[in-house]
């Protein structure tokens, strides 16, 4: 016989000791098992934000036009006049890991409801994902169930993936990343929450039924990722259904219709104990709920099952009195189950009944206060080191051969193969597809203005250089929104790292959160939202800090969106922007020499803002005839994706002073807020006066033409056929 | 008026107003392109247009049907099945039988093959994956009340979403497919070759969508309302709404005119 260890229970249910101790101080009282469990998942770093909290406060919120900061479902924000656009990012990592199909379905699936819990039609979907090299056939089977995960939940339900990237990393080998955002439209004027008011209210439950999947998947989305995980924790990973998920879209939107909706929120982690906990102490009022009225998919369920269940596509609503027949109808209407569950009351306690049994009576702000955590920070000795490497004295290679191993890194390929697996072009908004700088939608509401969404990460320089890769992220997905034409209104961040709980990860969280915290503040972008996915960690290792920003643009006129490709011969081609380039965390130092090291450039985040100004506004002069910015593999990438995008060559010349002393350096070395234009030649001097005027500045390179790329270097000349750099860039693996 | 006649008619024109077309835009649950159908047909072309639900057990009034993409109910069984079984498309029948006309688009065409109103069936994409891209088509018959507005043999551009979009039929419903000129659009390249690279999902004959004997109903893979305004990449697809409004404008003056 084995001697079994009696775990103390508060363990059991995932607590620290001294967290059970304040549950009981709070209470006045030892909780009893079912309330227990209830502050396990609720007090989860997945619904809790126990490390993150203190930091997001540093987030600048306010700003014209926001409608709804951080702390809803979603953040809304003004797009038109009347017209209002929420949007969220957030995470499936831990889900995808162990289930890669169901894992980014499910998470589709979870952000179009918060989207829609803020009364908002979803319109668009992006993506940002991050795996093992593809050579290593499991990172592959990752990456092509999550895409194929996100294709069959996004198409069904009728919500165009109009953005997105991919990116490989040894580090997401054990973890991948999948952080999908969502955009929705709504009236201004209609703008929900889930703040529970109006004692008497009737508590609605409407959707799906309630069965025994994905209990305990926010605790389980708070640990780190054992080897066995694929096996044991597949009952934590919710199975979505997207056509009850595209029905409840629609019937939530009719209800909504009704003007008898005074709240509503999804069921997502932590289930209905979130949704009534979070929408009661918001609205700081209590409510009753009767779990034998809940819709069950399955019989025996225990009142924790219940009150733990992570069953898809359900939402919980608070409806004024009397007029609960009409909000059902529009439930029922498309087949859905809708039921009265229970309401709200004037005395802030949440109490739960099993039948005639009072199961539950806690204060609702009881689970959602759970206690904060700061670690010390330190940054590791060997990541300054790595960060202080001399880079002087790596060997220059040809510059061609560079170039198409650059081109052919899975990171930089053409993402073709991936984006058509989406519906990218339904509801009919899609003005510029995926696959350039940034997606632009027209607004149907309030022609001819559209929106421009982007996401962009930076995980190798957060990791280098936690506080340039938070910038970084945030000037390179505003400034993308800004290619194409748009001005950047708001953004929505993801941060996911790993163990919160060690000293370096600390370090990494503050740092990326005070860089992007320091780029919006001075570039005026609010941070309406975000989502934290901690503990991508595994026996392997943590994943490179990785914040992923969502950038939000307005533009009024979508006639005038600037595409990526060269179109003209005889155009002019210039760099705008900042002369700055480091080979530190750049894609050509790890591609061509094997490395990831060396000082990133951080942003002058003054000129970062004057670049965009420029961009927005030579959009909308018509000056440009394409934009292009500057990522991985710097300006000799941007060159050839601009002639493939366009499929017409392009004659450079780069003098010796802005070569300077490494060919390398000027052509794959990597900074932020560098852009690649091509102008009309006729309207050359109009921009270049722009930019004098705004004191950014503009290089002219070379003209567009021909079908070749040539850049002659003051030591040689660099010439490649559109052809093979096109065929290159499409070698997706 | 037979759908495959010309809309040339030497017949007096009565001169008198014909009330405008109505079109329904049918809603299953799971569709998602029905919306995108009403935008074309209401606010683009200015049609007369509605959504009719799919519990409709009639379409008495209507001119003609638009079954839109998606996922009617979420595809389950095979795309189009539960869909083909549903109240709304036995209206669809009668009506199809009355002579209406009736339009299938990708999740719509796979209704009409389900609900046998159509010949074939169409299957998983060759690749097995999911396709939303742009795709050249030929014109095969520009005598149909759907295409009366190309030019025979013209090559258009349209985009496809779909993952089961494979046609397929025994061969000698292909063969009678063939030589009835069923085949109003086939996937072609630019240059209007039948090219393997050109089919995107391997249907037989290159087939992307084809008319009943009668002519009066037509499936197709392509989605028309995803290319009917130029801001959205090109509009070859508004002339296939236009030739229907245009053929039932035809009718009606003629029926006017018959009847006076």
């Amino acid at each position: 016989m084995t001697a079994v260890t009696q775990i103390p229970e508060w363990e059991a249910a995932g607590l620290r000791r001294e967290e059970y101790e304040r549950v009981c101080a709070l209470l006045g009282r030892r909780p009893n098992p079912t309330e227990l469990r209830m502050f396990g998942v609720m007090w989860s770093e997945h619904c809790a934000y126990k490390h993150s909290r203190p930091y997001l406060k540093r987030l600048p919120a306010a700003g014209p036009g926001v409608l709804r900061g951080p702390g809803e479902n979603a953040g809304v924000v003004e797009v038109a006049p009347g017209l209002a656009a929420a949007l969220k990012v957030e995470s499936h990592n831990h889900p995808s890991a162990v289930d890669p199909f169901h894992g980014a379905a499910t998470g589709v699936g979870g952000i179009l409801r918060d989207v829609l819990s803020m009364g908002a039609r979803p319109v668009a979907l992006l993506d940002s994902l991050r795996f093992g090299p593809p050579e290593d056939p499991q990172s592959r089977r990752l990456r092509d169930g999550v895409v194929a995960g996100i294709s069959h939940y996004g198409n069904s339900v009728g919500v165009p993936v109009v953005g997105g990237e991919v990116l490989y990393e040894d580090c997401y080998g054990a973890n991948p990343l999948v952080n999908v955002a969502c955009v929705g439209l709504l009236p201004a004027s209609r703008v929900l929450g889930s703040a529970a008011a109006g004692p008497g209210n009737p508590v609605v439950y409407a959707g799906a039924r309630t069965g025994r999947d994905g209990i305990g998947g926010a605790a389980f989305a708070s640990e780190q990722l054992e080897e066995t995980s694929a096996e044991s924790d597949r009952s934590a990973v919710q199975i979505g259904d997207p056509f009850a998920g595209k029905l409840l879209i629609e019937a939530t939107l009719e209800a909504l219709e009704t003007g008898a909706v005074v709240a509503l929120q999804d069921m997502g982690a932590a289930g209905i104990t979130c949704a009534a906990a979070e929408m009661s102490a918001r609205g700081g009022v209590g409510m009753v709920l009767h779990l034998d009225r809940v819709p069950r998919r399955e019989r025996g369920m225990t009142p924790v099952e219940v009150l733990l269940s992570e069953s898809q596509e359900r939402m919980l609503l608070v409806v004024q009195r009397g007029r609960e027949e009409e909000v059902l109808r529009a439930y029922r209407r498309w087949g859905l189950h809708a039921e009265v569950v229970g309401q709200v009351t004037a005395d802030p306690v949440l109490r739960v009944y099993d039948g005639d049994a009072l199961v539950v009576e806690l204060p609702p702000s009881a689970l959602t206060d759970a206690p904060t955590y700061r670690v010390p920070e330190e940054e590791p000795q060997t990541r300054r080191a790595l960060r202080e490497v001399d880079l002087s004295g790596l060997p220059v290679p040809d510059p061609v051969q560079a170039l198409l191993r650059l081109l052919q890194s899975p990171s930089v390929v053409s993402k073709r193969p991936i984006y058509t697996q989406y519906d990218h072009m339904v509801q009919l908004r899609t003005v510029l597809p995926p696959g350039g700088d940034a997606a632009v939608l027209r607004l149907l509401e309030a022609p001819p203005r559209g929106i421009a969404l982007s996401v962009d990460g930076s995980g190798r320089i957060s990791y280098l250089d936690p506080w340039a890769g938070g910038a970084a992220a945030v000037c390179e997905a505003t400034l993308n929104v800004a290619c194409v034409g748009a001005r950047p209104v708001a953004i929505t961040d993801g941060l996911n790292l790993g163990n919160p709980e060690r000293p370096e990860v600390a370090w990494e969280l503050a740092g990326v959160v005070e860089g992007i915290a320091e780029a919006c503040r001075v570039l005026q972008v609010p941070v309406v939202g975000g989502n934290v996915s901690l503990y991508n960690e595994s026996e392997r290792g943590a994943v490179y800090p990785t914040p992923v920003v969502v950038c939000l643009g307005v533009m009024e006129d979508v006639t005038r969106a600037v595409p990526t490709g060269f179109a003209a011969a005889g155009d002019v081609v210039a760099l705008v922007g900042s002369d700055r380039v480091s080979l530190g965390g750049s894609e050509y130092l790890r591609v061509v020499h094997g490395k990831v090291a060396g000082a990133p450039v951080r942003p002058d985040l003054a000129l970062h803002r004057r670049l965009l100004d420029v961009l927005a506004r030579a959009a909308e002069e018509g000056l440009l005839r394409s934009s292009h910015d500057l990522s991985e593999g710097g300006l000799a990438v941007a060159l050839a994706e601009a002639c493939v995008a366009g499929g017409i060559g392009v004659r450079c010349t780069l003098s010796r002073e802005f070569f300077g002393a490494r060919a390398d350096l000027s052509l794959f070395g990597e900074g932020p807020s560098r852009v690649l234009v091509s102008v009309p030649p006729e309207r050359y001097e109009a921009f270049a006066e722009l930019c004098g005027r705004c004191r950014v500045p503009v290089r002219l390179l070379g003209y567009v033409g021909g079908d070749q790329l040539r850049l002659r270097l003051p030591d040689g000349e660099v010439i490649v056929p559109v052809a093979e750099l096109r065929s290159a860039w499409e070698a997706y693996r | 008026m037979s759908p495959g006649a010309s809309l040339e008619s030497d017949r007096p024109r009565s001169g008198l107003p014909t009330p405008d077309p109505r079109f329904a835009v049918v809603v299953f649950p799971g569709s998602n392109c029905d919306r995108d159908c009403l935008h074309v047909l209401r606010d683009v072309l200015g049609y007369r247009a509605e959504f009719v639900w799919h519990e409709e057990e009639d379409l008495a009034g209507f001119d003609a049907v638009v079954l839109p993409g998606g996922f009617s109910y979420g595809d389950y069984l095979r795309p189009g099945a539960v869909a083909a079984t549903s109240p709304v498309v036995r209206a669809v029948r009668r009506f199809a039988e009355a002579g209406g006309l009736v339009v299938g688009i990708c999740n719509g065409f796979q209704v009409l093959l389900e609900a046998g109103l159509l010949p074939g069936a169409l299957v998983r994409n060759r690749g097995a994956t999911f396709r939303c891209e742009w795709v050249h088509l030929r014109v095969e018959r520009a005598d149909t009340p759907f295409t009366a507005l190309y030019a025979p043999g013209e090559v258009v551009r349209m985009p496809i979403a779909h993952g089961d979009g494979r046609y397929h039929a025994p061969r000698e419903v292909l063969e009678e497919v063939e030589q009835r000129g069923q085949v109003v659009f086939r996937y072609v390249d630019r240059d209007g070759r039948t090219t393997p690279e050109a089919n995107p999902n391997g249907s037989l004959h290159h087939i992307a969508g084809l008319v009943n004997r009668e002519g009066n109903v037509l499936g197709l893979m392509p989605h028309p309302e995803r290319c009917s305004e130029s801001v959205l990449g090109g509009q070859d697809g508004r002339r296939l709404f236009e030739s229907m409004d245009r053929w039932l404008r035809e009718r009606a003056r003629l029926t006017a005119g018959r009847t006076r």
